[in-house]
């Protein structure tokens, strides 16, 4: 329908003045006014949009021509052929006597005169009829014809069809049709006007089309360009009126948080690789220039360096999580997501822990359920669960009382909605008896290297809780921090909204 | 034991290649995908330890896919620097018997090494696993020693069973948290020390000798003491 993009067109300029200009503001959304017109999507819509509209008015008005102007045209012809039949038969039955009086009757019974009759002899003598003479430049060869008339000093058009009777008569038989070809003429104009007022309005429709589409896509494309210069706090309008363009742009805002989150979580950690990790680093670093410098016989130098191996080993462990947690934010652990039942999972980790407990003089509690269907990644879950564990473990005083409890709000056993079975929200709590975590400490304690006054006397890298929010909001769900008082209560909430980043369109 | 060592980074390889000499295995080494391949392909290896980024236009998933393609199926452990958990399955996917992170303890390596080995040549289904006066029925489930019937949990009983099959051999942590209970991350506590020492109160403290010995900066070992 448009020319082949670039085919017809300049190749775009390399670059929009703007960028080269020294002022600081921001850019502006990029317009393609650069390469011709017909690149801008904008004007292409308006285009499709007038050319839509021009062939549905030319279809429209083709179709009121041809059921008007010719449906009186074959109107006339029937009329015309049905008399000359009528004339005919009487001919036949009665003769020429017959012929004449018929003829002279519909000529005098003819109301709106636009009859035209003209009966001949063999050499063209009228005989009845309201033409005043052959026509001479009839020719014989054609039956239907358009035919010039004059009838009382008044030029006309008429519609005649000629025939020859048994006995060498001729034959005319006719119609005015002056008025029905000003008609004609009448609504060929009347087209031609609705045509201009088709134009019109089309291109009224195309430029309100553009306008329309421009001032939508613009704000997107404001935000686009204000955000990849480097302000990750613009986000798109949304109008509120739910249509499509506000899911996309709620689409698009949507990934702008996440974008925001991912950039925070990056900072975040090379804030935490400059500070949290130097100490341990630093740590094994004079230990081994202390062992190389001031061991005094083998055993002091292996001793050295065992312990700075050891610190090396920390060193792994917090970056080994810091990218486990990386892992799960980014969200790509959610293709391995599948129906799993957390009861027996959650068993086992129990007793992997219980063990545990009971060597150090605790005792370890479990309140679940005989099944708990979710949806989700087992290895993720698995280690949250066990960091909330290692750490009631850690903080727990001897004859403390660790509980694990797991519960399903939603209601007990696999729940069918739709296709596939998908787990219900499903609550997973540890709850001890430790020194808990201060009201005013709570909101930093899933932040990464976050360490209370009460665990900075414990080993640790302040990443466990940072690890089960993380796998909490991969699971659609969240971490919540309760005072058990005393000790810690610590909900984690799985599932519920699985699929968070999906919007339907 | 013959491994075949492919692994580019001259300091981990000449490592890895030391220490599996020191414990009596004979090593080859390469440092290219391509005549890792070739070797692997062409000679008779016990195992192979294999780096995931390789020169050489062949890397070492390539490497072990074609491998497998030829109806080869000496053990394989993957020795890589990518730790993400579908890095892991994607290694294990291509075939791979067992996959660990740089940086790595050798005392693990060599564990790891050895314990695929022993798999590759205990193929046959067995009912029954004697390790001295000790023995485990796998069908009724049932462990005795010294002919006297020993009570253990479930996970217990996997516990033993794992360590009878590795015999000889030293078992780590790691392989314990994998092995007995498929855990693939690292508890802070020591809960795989708990549950050793509980099965040896059950195995080794009613009994004059004991089985299950604690190998300093390894793991633990099952096996017969020597006199």
């Amino acid at each position: 329908m448009t020319a082949p993009e670039g085919a017809a067109l300049p190749p775009a300029l390399p670059a929009a003045p703007s960028a080269a200009s020294p002022t600081a503001s921001p850019p502006l959304a990029r317009s393609p006014a650069h390469g011709g017109l017909l690149r801008s999507a904008s004007v292409r819509f308006g285009v499709i949009y007038a050319v839509l509209f021009g062939v549905s008015a030319i279809s429209l008005a083709a179709f009121l021509w041809w059921s008007t102007a010719g449906l009186l045209e074959r109107q006339v012809e029937d009329l015309i052929t049905a008399d000359s039949a009528g004339l005919a038969e009487r001919y036949d039955e009665g003769g020429p006597q017959a012929l004449l009086d018929t003829i002279a009757e519909r000529v005098a019974g003819n109301v709106d005169d636009d009859s035209l009759y003209l009966l001949v002899d063999p050499s063209y003598h009228r005989l009845a009829g309201n033409l005043e003479y052959w026509p001479h430049n009839l020719t014989l060869d054609e039956e239907w014809r358009d035919l010039p008339i004059e009838r009382a000093g008044i030029a006309s058009l008429a519609r005649v069809h000629y025939f020859e009777l048994a006995g060498g008569l001729h034959i005319l038989v006719g119609r005015d049709i002056q008025n029905r070809s000003s008609m004609r003429e009448l609504l060929a104009d009347g087209m031609l006007w609705a045509a201009a007022i088709a134009l019109a309005l089309g291109s009224i429709g195309a430029w309100a089309v553009r306008g329309l589409f421009r001032s939508t896509i613009a704000d997107v494309s404001a935000t686009a360009a204000a955000v990849s210069s480097g302000d990750l706090s613009r986000r798109v309008r949304v109008a509120g009126s739910e249509d499509e363009f506000d899911l996309l742009a709620i689409s698009i805002n949507d990934m702008l948080d996440r974008i925001g989150r991912l950039m925070e979580g990056v900072k975040q950690v090379s804030n935490a690789i400059a500070h949290d990790l130097r100490t341990p680093i630093a740590r094994a670093r004079t230990r081994l220039e202390d062992v190389a410098r001031h061991a005094g016989s083998e055993a002091e130098l292996r001793f050295g360096i065992d312990r700075a191996m050891g610190d090396l080993d920390g060193v792994v462990a917090v970056f080994q999580a810091l990218l486990r947690i990386a892992e799960i934010e980014a969200g790509a652990r959610r293709s391995a997501f599948v129906p799993l039942d957390l009861a027996p999972l959650l068993m086992d980790l129990a007793e992997l822990y219980e063990a545990v407990a009971d060597e150090r003089g605790m005792t370890l509690e479990t309140d679940i359920p005989e099944s708990l269907p979710a949806f989700g990644d087992r290895e993720m879950i698995q280690q949250a669960v066990a960091n909330l564990l290692d750490n009631a473990l850690k903080f727990s005083p001897k004859g403390g009382r660790i509980r694990l409890r797991a519960i399903s709000p939603g209601g007990q056993g696999p729940r069918e909605t739709g296709a596939e079975t998908r787990g219900d929200v499903v609550q997973i709590e540890v709850i001890d008896e430790g020194p808990g975590i201060p009201e005013a400490d709570r909101a930093h304690a899933t932040d990464r290297f976050f360490r209370g006054e009460q665990a900075r006397s414990t080993p640790g890298s302040g990443l466990g809780l940072s690890l089960v929010l993380a796998v909490g909001q991969l699971h659609g769900g969240s971490v919540a921090l309760l005072d058990a008082a005393p000790g810690l209560h610590v909900v984690l909430s799985l599932g519920g909204a699985p699929d968070q980043g999906a919007t339907a369109l | 034991m013959r491994v075949l060592v492919v692994e580019d980074d001259k300091d981990v390889a000449g490592f890895v290649v030391k220490g599996l000499r020191e414990a009596g295995h004979v090593v080859e080494h390469t440092g290219n995908g391509r005549d890792g391949l070739f070797m692997a392909a062409s000679e008779n290896f016990d195992a192979i330890v294999l780096d995931r980024m390789l020169p050489g236009g062949v890397d070492g998933l390539k490497l072990l896919e074609t491998l497998r393609a030829q109806n080869n199926h000496t053990p394989v452990l993957f020795l890589s620097a990518m730790a993400q958990v579908d890095d892991r399955v994607r290694g294990l996917k291509a075939g791979g018997d067992d996959y660990m992170t740089k940086p790595f303890a050798f005392a693990e390596l060599l564990a790891r090494v050895e314990a695929l080995t022993r798999r590759g040549k205990t193929d046959a289904p067995t009912t029954r696993l004697v390790v001295a006066d000790l023995e485990m029925d796998l069908l009724s489930r049932s462990v005795r020693r010294a002919a006297q019937k020993i009570d253990l949990q479930p996970r217990e009983f996997r516990l033993l069973e794992f360590l009878m099959r590795h015999a000889g051999q030293v078992v780590t942590r790691t392989m314990l948290l994998e092995g007995v209970w498929d855990y693939h991350f690292d508890p802070q506590t020591n809960v795989i020390d708990v549950h050793v020492s509980r099965l040896r109160q059950k195995v080794d403290k009613p009994f004059p000798t004991p089985l299950i010995h604690t190998i300093r900066n390894a793991g633990y070992m099952l096996r017969v003491e020597e006199p």
